[in-house]
């Protein structure tokens, strides 16, 4: 079985300030790191791939640091690593970004199975996955918590609002992968060791690898939406400040409890 | 809009400026090179703050469109085994404000099986029409069918603006059908508000950070975005509703699918945080899982609910179904009390519309006190047992 699995770099923080004078965004150092919601997709396609004897392929959108997300993967378990990189994908949004990545998934081979985790700790959306199934004309389904393969189907569990839904979807479809279903496995010292760089596994995608060579389908020219501005979010005004000694704060907390009804 | 380097201007101060200014690493400088890598998220701060000139901002031919043969606000009636999701009725209130402004209509799409009785419920929050399409096969939510009808009702009708709840299925529908419409989609927005121009203006919270944007979709109709339960308001139910129910024809080409159900589950029903009255909410500041005795001490005195950030419940400290924020529940309960929380935006985005806000924080900076009502400026462990205490001599009083 041929998998794919999509995974994210994201901000190792959301502690992200716009200096209130100069208006420039401020980030804090700290590293950047694999969504955590694409773990549990990647762990769900490395069980798959000891099961069917299959092979399983990452692929992320993003700078060339995003190579060191890749190369986690390897040493957890995949085969193969695509990064697709181009000062043409920058500034995309969820169309141009979903639009890219099945340029992307189109130009491998066979492909039986596309895994995403729920969605990104920067961008908090999951709407990717769904929107990259549509232009690969792939079914799919979110929430899945449970996968497991029937020849050419997969029995999966869903989770949805009210209900849990079993079903089967025909191969090649897409899964969105619920959060929190399996145990991530750590990366392994020895295929760290044994693939180091992964200078053979990880290729680079640029534009000119893309079949479509519409530059206006890419990056910011392929976005349909725009920033107009980005802000601050508002403070409350009329905030009352409790201070003073534990005994003070506890007696005006209550006042302001009974006050509200809330005793 | 695309970003141009002028080349001729840049001398390695300059670079050096511009690399140092960019809050995403996308500006690089190598080998006397300035670059800009697939890192760039076009917020435009080099052109703006940068040194004046270096790097602008070409304006591009851009395909327009004619913004006034797409009309009316769209709806999308999230509907399970016939019954419909709250969010929609919120969205109907938000959308009657929206439409005010364009003098546009407020119409919901219904999809679904025997939605008669359904739709009568929908039609009292007073909206002007209801499109139903009604069909045997479309009584579960199967993501090909339903876009296949939802592409079928765009191109009849062609909506200016569609909202969908941030539900589970609205968030598997809704992408779906704005890439097939090679549209804009903007998720969870916190906020709605509609230009003249019909451009409906999105805003939620961005690049995983403390800092809101302003979303627009200007050369593309319809324009797509969720929104989540407990952010807007439903509009008061009318007794004479007077929308006027269009039930559309089906083709069954439309109803091919590679999905099978075999089997649906009632999930049990377990305690929803968006719905309880007064939450306590539990952050960082509480170290360890033995000081949550306490803090659920205080919870069952307030006959509260308990909450907490991402950190607690990525922390395995408690299950993520109490996780409140934007990978987590909206809530907007009478009251919340914050313990220890530090208030990033991908938590009060969250509970920011709670009635009343109570942060307990020793660190006087912390953010969550831009949103608070009552700020406490006091240690949780120390305030926290001093209030169990008071409260319960209260009650052993009466």
């Amino acid at each position: 079985m041929n998998i794919i699995v999509c995974i994210k770099q994201v901000p190792g923080t959301s502690n992200v300030k716009v200096d209130p004078i100069t208006g420039v965004l401020i980030r804090d150092g700290v590293q950047a790191k694999m969504n955590p919601y694409d773990l549990y997709a990647l762990e769900t396609s490395l069980q798959l791939k000891e099961k069917t004897n299959g092979k399983v392929t990452v692929i992320s959108m993003g700078p060339p640091a995003a190579l060191s997300i890749l190369k986690e993967a390897i040493y957890m378990g995949a085969d193969e690593g695509i990064l697709i990189s181009d000062r043409k994908f920058g500034g995309a949004d969820v169309l141009a970004t979903a639009y890219t990545i099945s340029q992307a998934i189109n130009t491998i081979d066979d492909v039986d199975l596309i895994l995403t985790g729920k969605q990104t700790t920067d961008g908090d959306t999951g709407q990717v996955g769904p929107e990259t199934a549509e232009f690969l004309n792939l079914p799919h389904f979110g929430y899945v918590t449970n996968v497991e393969v029937k020849e050419n189907k997969i029995e999966f569990i869903s989770n949805l609002e009210t209900k849990i839904m079993k079903a089967n979807i025909t191969l090649p479809c897409l899964l969105c992968i619920d959060s929190d279903i399996n145990t991530p496995r750590l990366p392994s010292y020895k295929r760290k060791v044994k693939f180091g760089n992964c200078e053979k596994q990880i290729k680079i995608m640029s534009f000119n690898d893309m079949e479509d060579q519409d530059e206006t389908k890419y990056g910011l020219k392929g976005s349909a939406t725009q920033v107009e501005k980005i802000f601050q979010p508002e403070k409350t005004t009329d905030r009352l400040v409790l201070q003073g000694t534990k005994e003070q704060m506890a007696k005006d907390l209550l006042n302001v409890l009974k006050e509200r009804k809330f005793i | 809009m695309a970003l141009k380097i002028n080349h001729n201007l840049v001398n390695e101060e300059i670079a050096k400026t511009l690399v140092d200014i960019c809050p995403f690493k996308a500006i690089e400088y190598h080998d006397n090179k300035l670059s800009i890598n697939a890192g760039c998220k076009n917020c435009k701060i080099c052109v703006k703050k940068g040194p004046a000139g270096v790097i602008e901002l070409v304006k591009e031919e851009i395909k327009t469109i004619n913004k006034n043969e797409w009309k009316n606000i769209v709806i999308y009636a999230d509907i399970e085994e016939n019954k419909v999701h709250p969010v929609t009725y919120e969205l109907i209130g938000k959308a009657k404000e929206l439409a005010q402004v364009i003098n546009h209509q407020v119409h919901v799409l219904a999809i679904g099986h025997n939605l008669t009785q359904t739709v009568d419920k929908i039609l009292h929050y007073g909206v002007d029409k209801v499109f139903i399409y009604d069909h045997e096969k479309l009584e579960h939510f199967d993501v090909e069918r339903y876009t296949n009808i939802f592409e079928d009702f765009i191109n009849k009708n062609k909506p200016s603006s569609i909202l969908f709840g941030a539900t589970n299925i609205g968030r598997s529908l809704a992408p779906r059908v704005a890439a097939r419409f090679k549209t804009g989609l903007t998720a969870d927005c916190t906020a709605l508000e509609m230009k003249e121009n019909t451009d409906l203006v999105q805003i939620r919270p961005a690049f995983g950070g403390n800092i809101m944007a302003q979303i627009i979709n200007p050369n593309h109709r319809p324009q797509f975005c969720t929104a989540r339960y407990k952010v807007f308001n439903a509009p008061e139910k009318t007794i004479n509703p007077t929308g006027e129910i269009i039930n559309c024809p089906i083709e069954d080409k439309w109803l091919k699918t590679n999905v099978e159900i075999l089997e649906i589950i009632n999930k049990k029903k377990e305690e929803d945080i968006s719905e309880s009255e007064i939450i306590i909410a539990i952050g960082r500041g509480v170290k360890s899982k033995e000081d949550f005795d306490l803090v659920f001490e205080l919870a069952e005195l307030l006959n509260a609910s308990i909450g907490c950030t991402r950190p607690v419940a990525e922390a395995g400290l408690l299950n993520n179904k109490h996780q409140i924020g934007l990978s987590g529940k909206t809530v907007k309960p009478k009251l919340i009390i914050t313990l220890g929380v530090s208030g990033a935006i991908q938590f009060t985005s969250g509970m920011k519309d709670a009635e009343c806000i109570i942060a307990v924080n020793n660190d006087p900076a912390a953010q969550i006190f831009d949103i608070a009502h009552f700020a406490v400026f006091g240690d949780i462990y120390e305030i926290v047992p001093e209030l169990i205490k008071i409260i319960k001599e209260g009650k052993s009083n009466v």
